[in-house]
């Protein structure tokens, strides 16, 4: 009779530990898949400003017609990155901040463009997304390297591979790119 | 490491709250002893106000201590757009919802984090701060700010704040009764004997010592969670020039005008400036040592 109960003790434990673990494995793709949303959520919105800058600096003579056309591509391109493809969306997203740093740098010769309220609106909104898209790789990736430590780690690893967990891969920061983000007005 | 530090807040969040209730049921008796001649009365009056306010201060906490500190909020983002892009960034790299934002007119830089939880908590920022400060320096004083909005150090010193105040208005009401002649009367205890003058004498001890135990209890948690977050600010904005060269900014301006004492724990870097002759009395830890650690990162 003893043996019964404990055996069905253990059972009823197992079972609850591996419930445990399974959600916790579930909780942390979530995280993961949510906080890349947030980066998407940006890339769009940067999407949407890029009309209205290449509107505003399109009368300054010194934008020479080939920035703004490499900019207005690279937006086109980004709109076509399959979704699933991270890398490859991070990669023109990487392209896209440097056109646009370049069109920031060109500014400086206008005074009067960089005088009007528009332009500065325009341009805190273009570096709060770039900023934010920024934050949400760090997000990002910090949630990927939890989840990738879960699937790693005993016991974990054992429940996520009876259900296919797989690992999530990190975003590539580069040191440079980090410093162009960093745009201070 | 960050998860455990937060359960270790919660923790001590019980620790002070007892310790502090205690003290208050102390006070209260002493004060009840040497005022009105009674343990219960005293006691009983701490226990009610200290309860009706502790009440008041979780519920309202951000409204008390922004009023406190004559701050205003900023309720849309056009207002102080990059004072707003920039919470809303350390609030989504922290993962945290995004908190109040205030705003403090005062020409000296500095800023404050409160609140109950992550969920219903405030940040506020000097204009001094923002006129000073560039975008670098400002995200590395609001991601320490998050950083005490997630390690649940608000809350802390929340209820630290309420205690201590709890403490002085017992002190206070206590004086009142006193010197308004509802005190105690020498001829309603005759033939008392040296008990009970030894018993006034601790009374009157712990009336007088009181107020301070709280504070200083109130000061060295803010001093070890000052570290904390600086650490934690750097491992969100992964910057810590940015924090550094915001401090030295800080220290090197002058005190605040409108910043209310008893919320001088909350600041980044305290608004009043007193040079303490011990450091065992002050609020937040020197600046030296806070920037000189952040330099070893």
């Amino acid at each position: 009779m003893l043996t019964i109960i404990i055996v069905v003790i253990v059972i009823v434990l197992l079972i609850a530990i591996y419930a445990g673990v399974y959600n916790g494995l579930v909780s942390a793709r979530v995280h993961s898949q949510e906080s890349w949303s947030q980066i998407d959520v940006q890339l769009k919105r940067r999407n949407d400003l890029i009309p209205n800058l290449v509107e505003t600096v399109k009368g300054y003579g010194k934008y020479e017609s080939s920035t703004l056309e490499k900019v207005v591509e690279l937006r086109s391109q980004m709109m076509q990155v399959p979704a699933g493809d991270h890398q490859q969306a991070m990669e023109v997203s990487d392209q896209l901040t440097n056109s646009l740093k370049s069109i920031f740098a060109l500014s400086e010769s206008y005074p009067d463009l960089k005088a009007s309220t528009q332009y500065a609106k325009l341009m805190e909104e273009l570096s709060n997304t770039e900023n934010k898209i920024a934050y949400s790789r760090q997000l990002f990736n910090s949630t990927a390297a939890n989840l990738n430590t879960k699937i790693q780690s005993f016991p974990s690893n054992i429940v996520a591979g009876i259900h296919h967990f797989t690992q999530v891969e990190y975003l590539q920061v580069p040191e440079t790119e980090k410093e162009n983000v960093k745009v201070s007005f | 490491m960050f998860y455990q530090q937060i359960a270790q807040n919660k923790r001590r969040t019980v620790y002070v709250m007892l310790g502090f209730v205690l003290l208050v049921v102390l006070i209260g008796a002493a004060v009840g002893y040497v005022f009105f001649n009674s343990y219960v009365a005293g006691i009983l009056m701490a226990v009610v106000i200290g309860g009706i306010y502790m009440m008041l201060m979780i519920s309202q906490s951000t409204s008390v201590v922004m009023g406190m500190n004559h701050a205003h909020e900023v309720t849309s983002v056009d207002q102080a757009p990059e004072l707003w892009h920039v919470v809303e960034d350390m609030a989504l790299v922290a993962n945290v919802p995004m908190p109040k934002v205030y705003i403090i007119d005062d020409p000296s830089p500095n800023a404050f984090a409160t609140g109950n939880n992550p969920e219903h908590a405030a940040v506020a920022a000097t204009t001094g701060i923002l006129e000073k400060l560039n975008r670098e320096e400002l995200e590395g004083v609001m991601a320490h700010e998050m950083t005490h909005v997630r390690n649940y150090d608000i809350r802390l010193q929340t209820i630290a704040l309420a205690l201590s105040a709890v403490i002085s208005m017992l002190v206070n009401i206590g004086m009142h009764s006193f010197w308004w002649g509802g005190g105690r009367r020498d001829n309603d205890r005759e033939g008392g004997g040296y008990v009970q003058i030894i018993l006034m004498v601790l009374s009157l001890i712990v009336v007088i010592l009181a107020p301070l135990a709280a504070s200083l209890a109130q000061m060295a948690l803010s001093r070890n969670r000052e570290y904390l977050a600086d650490a934690g600010a750097v491992e969100l904005t992964r910057n810590p020039r940015g924090l550094i060269s915001a401090l030295e900014k800080i220290s090197d301006s002058a005190p605040m005008e409108e910043a209310d004492p008893s919320s001088a724990a909350l600041y980044i870097s305290n608004p009043l400036k007193k040079k303490s002759m011990s450091s065992l009395f002050s609020t937040h830890p020197p600046m030296e040592e806070r920037i000189e650690r952040l330099e070893q990162m």
